[in-house]
């Protein structure tokens, strides 16, 4: 048989979590600080709201778009919180995660060639999805020294007349840096003076642990040209229900719409129900899965300043991204001895672009008794790393003396 | 330390009553100094009244049980309830003593004990206190969930190993 698949999917490379996974999970008892998502359940009450759902028999698809009371509640959620304001008829749809609202977005504006900016470390489906859409990923190489924070000079330096559009995700996964908006605001004068439109994935908005979260679409004159994305999966922990949205402009709406029908149809309408239901009691619920968070985070950054290991202050999401290269390893190394040594998995900063391969990320999505015996086994594979690279050292003099 | 933190504190001890001063107070963002001495305050003003371990002794060989019972009493002039509640609470057998808003005044939880010795003492000490007008007892057939923890059934991480 001719080979048939496309050049398109076969350019795009593996995920770099995979070879750590396969490893990973023929190891027994592996305490696992790689996860990406809650470790929280999703709060019974939304569930209970997704059962009812079943009972009542709401099996069927939904419009398009998402159900019209859901599509109402997270047009008053996003005006509640930035002051933002959208029709909740054509400028919302209902998508599969976050990840579907992306790859929607791109695929609504990009036409081959155009070039998308990509600030990384970011997300792994990023740039895949701008290639599977015919745009070329153009990369910024971001680092702990501007605290992981996009500034106005990259992204200038990255712009050529092709450039079409920026994506960006803050809170980030995986480094957990935010942009304050005084940060936001040079971005948006930028792709305001170069007519460019931003595709902002705020998914993990709600976990922001110093102060608010600020919407880039918020900005004067960006709602024009945001695509703005979020979901449930952080907020509520309900990442298995797979739900997220997102909220643009009727004349950019109108199109991610067009895709969205014809590839999926509708979000599934259980999940849909209970995410309603989500919105409309779960505040208290994300007050205290973040205010959670933030203990554990507090306490995996005290045990790396007591290990020695620098790390950049992550304000959001639930990671962290400790510099690893004082050891001289990539992180793929760093992360797979971990695993054979410790048994604790991480996953290597490189993972999330090449820049990152002088960090891994750590997630605190774990109880605090897990970190701590965590926290333990890394200092002491840590300690070994130092100790021996001071022999190797010790030794290297002593040849010269010899 | 305000009541706002001091509440933080408790909420912590409340979970994990082996929390170390230090790990409160690098999960709170305060000094470990201010923590340790925020504690022994509030132990000392009682607010902190003791630290215990949640047991779950159905699974252990213990075949005693738990009884609730419903109290009703007549209140004294010029006490209320607080004189026949002190009675009360001075027998070792009792665990815990709540007044109650509803149909009966107190609730009486007895510390686990034979059905035999459960049954002596609600007939020879509490039913036959003059105040006592009626007692319903009631006993623990299963232990669900106890102080916010769930007790049937070890949870386990669903989640994948290594996730994006």
């Amino acid at each position: 048989m001719r080979d048939m698949i496309c050049d398109k999917i076969k350019c795009v490379k593996p995920s770099g979590i995979r070879r750590l996974f396969d490893i990973a999970n023929e190891i027994p008892d592996v305490i696992s600080l790689g996860v990406g998502e809650p470790d929280f359940d999703t709060p019974w009450h939304i569930r209970e709201e997704g059962i009812y759902a079943l009972q009542k028999g709401y099996t069927f698809y939904t419009s398009n778009s998402g159900l019209a009371e859901l599509r109402d509640e997270i047009c008053r959620l996003v005006e509640r919180k930035y002051g933002l304001r959208y029709d909740s008829s054509s400028e919302v749809i209902i998508t599969i995660g976050g990840s579907e609202a992306i790859d929607t977005a791109l695929r609504a504006i990009v036409n081959p060639g155009d070039e998308i900016i990509c600030p990384e470390p970011c997300f792994v489906s990023y740039k895949p999805c701008i290639i599977l859409s015919d745009g070329v990923p153009v990369t910024i190489e971001l680092s702990a020294a501007t605290d992981f924070k996009l500034n106005r000079g990259q992204l200038e330096e990255a712009i050529t007349e092709k450039t079409k559009a920026l994506l960006i995700s803050y809170p980030n996964n995986p480094t957990g840096a935010i942009m304050e908006r005084k940060d936001l605001e040079e971005i948006a004068d930028v792709a305001i003076s170069h007519d460019l439109l931003v595709i902002s994935d705020e998914i993990y908005s709600e976990l922001s642990y110093n102060g608010g979260h600020n919407s880039i679409a918020s900005l004067p004159g960006m709602r024009e040209r945001t695509v703005l994305i979020n979901g449930f999966s952080k907020a509520y922990a309900m990442t298995g229900w797979r739900l997220g949205y997102a909220l643009a402009p009727a004349g950019i709406m109108e199109y991610m719409l067009k895709i969205h029908q014809f590839a999926i149809m509708s979000a599934p309408t259980i999940s849909q129900y209970a995410a309603v239901d989500a919105l409309k009691n779960g505040d208290k619920d994300i007050e205290q899965m973040r205010a959670a968070y933030d203990q554990r985070r507090r306490y995996l950054m005290e045990a790396f300043r007591e290990m020695g290991l620098p790390c950049f202050e992550p304000y959001g999401a639930f990671y962290a991204f400790p510099d690893i290269s004082e050891f001289g390893m990539t992180s793929e190394d760093f992360a797979t001895e971990l695993l054979k040594a410790q048994k604790v998995a991480v996953v290597p900063g490189s993972a999330f672009g090449e820049c990152g391969d002088n960090y891994v990320r750590i997630s605190y999505a774990y109880s605090i008794d897990e970190l701590k015996e965590a926290v333990k086994r890394i200092a002491s594979f840590i300690a070994d790393l130092r100790a021996s690279k001071n022999e190797t050292r010790h030794l290297q003099t002593a040849m010269r003396v010899l | 330390m305000n009541n706002k933190d001091r509440e933080k504190i408790l909420e912590l001890l409340e979970k994990n009553a082996r929390y170390s001063a230090k790990d409160i107070a690098v999960m709170l963002g305060f000094a470990e100094d201010e923590v340790r001495s925020e504690i022994e305050r509030m132990e000392k003003e009682h607010i902190i009244c003791g630290y215990h371990a949640l047991v779950n002794w159905d699974k252990t060989d213990d075949e005693k049980i738990s009884a609730l019972i419903e109290l009703k009493v007549t209140p004294q002039r010029g006490n209320g309830f607080d004189k026949i509640a002190e009675k009360i609470y001075q027998y070792p057998e009792v665990e815990s003593l709540y007044l109650m808003s509803g149909g009966y005044d107190f609730t009486v939880i007895l510390k686990k004990a034979t059905m035999k010795e459960i049954a002596s003492f609600v007939s020879s000490k509490l039913a036959v206190m003059d105040e006592v007008q009626s007692t319903v007892t009631h006993i623990v057939l299963v232990r669900y969930k106890d102080h916010g923890i769930t007790l049937a059934g070890i949870k386990k991480d669903m989640r994948m190993v290594v996730t994006p």
